[in-house]
């Protein structure tokens, strides 16, 4: 195993335990405590990619705001009550049973992975020379101008959707 | 990139635009029939300009074919305006008697519809990834727009969890094709696949099975249907009977696209996969439906079971096969918004009029609403000579032949099975004594959409080459 793929693993592995350690949590902001901690494997997976823009968004937007709105949110919210509460429905015998089968069945698929797609047209040198930023900022203005505005969009109605839900009012006009 | 290219995305332009528009105009305006007419302006501008495009012959993809405008899109566009306009048309009484009359309906309404049509005109993953979102987004709201109602605040977190949960299969899916292909271009993956040998590669059937978990979500297959029942009987009716029709449309629009494009060489397989999600889809939808009392969920079980006997047209993996399903979809938008505007009808500010008991008698007291949902019930069972039995007839005929013959004699067998409970609203109408009274919340939108269903149920079901000869020139050009 080159250094390479040690790396990958201890991030792969360490990633899904991550996953799992959020979702088990009872106390809601131990979970957005290990969610942190994901959230920096993710940047450094990022960064082992090449990708230092990707790994330094990671890191502000989602470690640095998301998360902080995430603690404000549950310090608004009365935690001790949820945290008493019994939660998750008595299925983990079921989710364990299907996870195994699903396993399995990757592993079959996936000991046929001998596939070599075409490289695409960023490669690290060509990234190296324009800089990160660049290279993302002219393919989103370009190739991905659809994409991008549509992505607008779906911003603004997740902002009228949570007016429309939260917000009190009278119903009658 | 060429801005000449823009115009044909100028259908969507004006109207994102316009939903803007109704955004703004809620501030301004308070009477909402303004905003519901300042909204149908906007659906004629957007569908007139689409006509024109059309007819000016300026097919063709746009940005490097990621924004595909053919005629196979067009089509779907014609069935999402049409449920846009008779959505809004049977709402404006409704969403009054609910007490949330509320500018952002309309809204959203828009944001959903346009999803939709970027979802059938995309020819890139990403694009339909975010087609979807936009769409699922805004009927998530919509379903839950009655805040202080427990149910429909039930049916939103319902379908936002599930739908959040099927979207990241469909994200998992392009992920793998996207590292088999090394794109996410429809086109771009089906000389992918074919070019590097990939098509007996169980990788690229694992990527398949996710795209069809993901699509078979929004249309509500079997086993990926669990949220429909509590979904549509949750949410205001008038957003049911929106969701019932066009989400599902949307869903079936990116299948043919998806399908018939990338994955067109590997027919068998998503045939074979398809077969028994078929199967499944018409046995649970007709055989739950039986039981139900409530008749929003009766509806939810039969739509269930529409979208089994609509997929037979894609499994065929014929392009005419793909004409019926399209030809059906069209049929069922007018059917089965039809007997939702009925069900509407039912409601009042001390009715409910979602239960069997309330329509025992029906016939004798209002006549009228009594015949119109013995037409679309007849419709939706598929007797003749209504539209409903059309569209049946040519799924069935395609699935026949291409050699499915098994799977439409299930078919029929099935559609015995919903004759009983479609036929039993007919019958607690027409053969029980009537209990209290009831009146209904008659209003001009609501006459004119239960004009326009009518007409077309009829039309259609004795005229049926009317519909067919467009959706085959749409499609085969």
């Amino acid at each position: 195993m080159t250094a390479h793929q040690l790396i990958f693993a201890y991030l792969a592995i360490a990633i899904t335990g991550l996953s799992v350690m959020v979702i088990t949590r009872r106390n809601p902001v131990h979970a957005v405590l290990w969610m942190l901690v994901l959230f920096v494997h993710i940047a450094i997976l990022y960064l082992f990619l090449n990708a230092e823009f990707l790994a330094a968004i990671q890191i502000i937007i989602y470690a640095g705001a998301i998360l902080v709105l995430f603690l404000f949110v549950i310090m608004l919210l009365d935690v001790k009550d949820v945290e008493m509460e019994r939660r998750f429905l008595g299925l983990w015998p079921a989710g364990v049973v299907i996870t195994a089968i699903l396993t399995l069945l990757s592993v079959i698929v996936l000991r046929e992975i001998d596939v070599f797609p075409p490289l695409g047209q960023f490669s690290i040198e060509r990234i190296r020379s324009e800089g990160n930023i660049m290279t993302i900022g002219r393919v989103l203005y370009t190739r991905h101008l659809l994409p991008f505005e549509i992505a607008s969009l779906i911003l603004l109605v997740a902002i009228i959707g949570a007016v429309v839900l939260a917000k009190k009012r009278k119903g009658v006009e | 990139m060429d801005l000449q290219d823009l115009r044909l995305l100028a259908p969507e332009i004006v109207f994102i635009l316009f939903a803007l528009i109704l955004l703004l105009l809620d501030l301004m305006v308070k009477r909402k029939e303004v905003i519901a007419l300042t909204g149908l302006v906007g659906v004629g501008i957007s569908a007139y300009i689409n006509y024109r495009l059309v007819k000016m012959g300026w097919l063709g993809g746009v940005l490097q074919d990621v924004f595909l405008f053919d005629g196979y899109s067009n089509f779907f566009k014609l069935i999402f305006y049409i449920n846009l306009v008779l959505t809004i048309l049977i709402s404006l009484r409704y969403m009054k008697i609910e007490q949330t009359s509320y500018g952002e309906y309309y809204c959203l309404l828009f944001f959903a519809t346009s999803g939709m049509m970027i979802m059938a005109s995309a020819g890139d993953l990403i694009v339909l990834y975010l087609g979807l979102e936009l769409m699922a987004l805004s009927t998530y709201v919509l379903a839950g727009i009655i805040r202080r109602q427990r149910r429909s605040a039930e049916a939103a977190m319902k379908y936002f969890f599930l739908g959040a949960f099927s979207s990241a299969f469909l994200l998992y899916g392009i992920a793998i094709v996207y590292g088999l292909t090394g794109t996410t271009h429809l086109k771009g993956i089906a000389s992918g696949l074919h070019e590097l040998g990939l098509l007996n590669n169980p990788i690229t059937l694992l990527g398949l099975v996710f795209f069809i978990i993901a699509f078979g979500f929004k249309i509500a297959l079997v086993p990926f249907h669990m949220w429909a029942p509590d979904v549509y009987e949750g949410a205001p009716t008038s957003v049911t009977a929106f969701m019932s029709v066009g989400p599902k449309a949307a869903g079936f629009a990116v299948i043919g696209r998806v399908f018939f494009d990338a994955f067109a060489e590997l027919d068998i397989q998503w045939s074979a996969i398809l077969v028994p999600l078929a199967i499944l889809t018409m046995a649970t939808g007709s055989i739950l439906a039986l039981s139900q009392r409530n008749i929003k969920r009766m509806l939810a079980y039969s739509s269930i079971a529409h979208a089994g006997y609509a997929i037979l047209g894609i499994i065929t993996g014929t392009a005419e096969g793909l004409v019926s399903t399209m030809n059906y979809l069209m049929i069922y938008t007018f059917m089965n918004i039809g007997a939702f505007s009925v069900v509407i009808l039912l409601r009042r500010e001390d009715l409910l009029g979602e239960d069997l008991e309330d329509y025992a008698g029906l016939s004798k007291e209002h006549p009228v609403a009594a015949a119109l949902m013995l037409i679309f019930m007849f419709s939706l069972t598929g007797i003749p000579p209504t539209a409903g039995f059309i569209a049946k007839f040519y799924v069935f005929m395609e699935a026949i032949y291409s050699g499915y013959v098994p799977l439409v004699i299930v078919a029929v067998l099935f559609s015995v099975v919903s004759a009983f409970f479609y036929l039993r609203v007919v019958m607690y109408m027409y053969m029980k004594e009537p209990g209290e009274r009831v009146e209904l919340s008659m209003s001009g939108g609501m006459g004119i959409a239960l004009t326009i269903t009518t007409i077309m149920v009829i039309l259609l079901g004795i005229y049926p080459s009317l519909l067919l000869e467009f959706v085959r020139a749409s499609v085969l050009g």
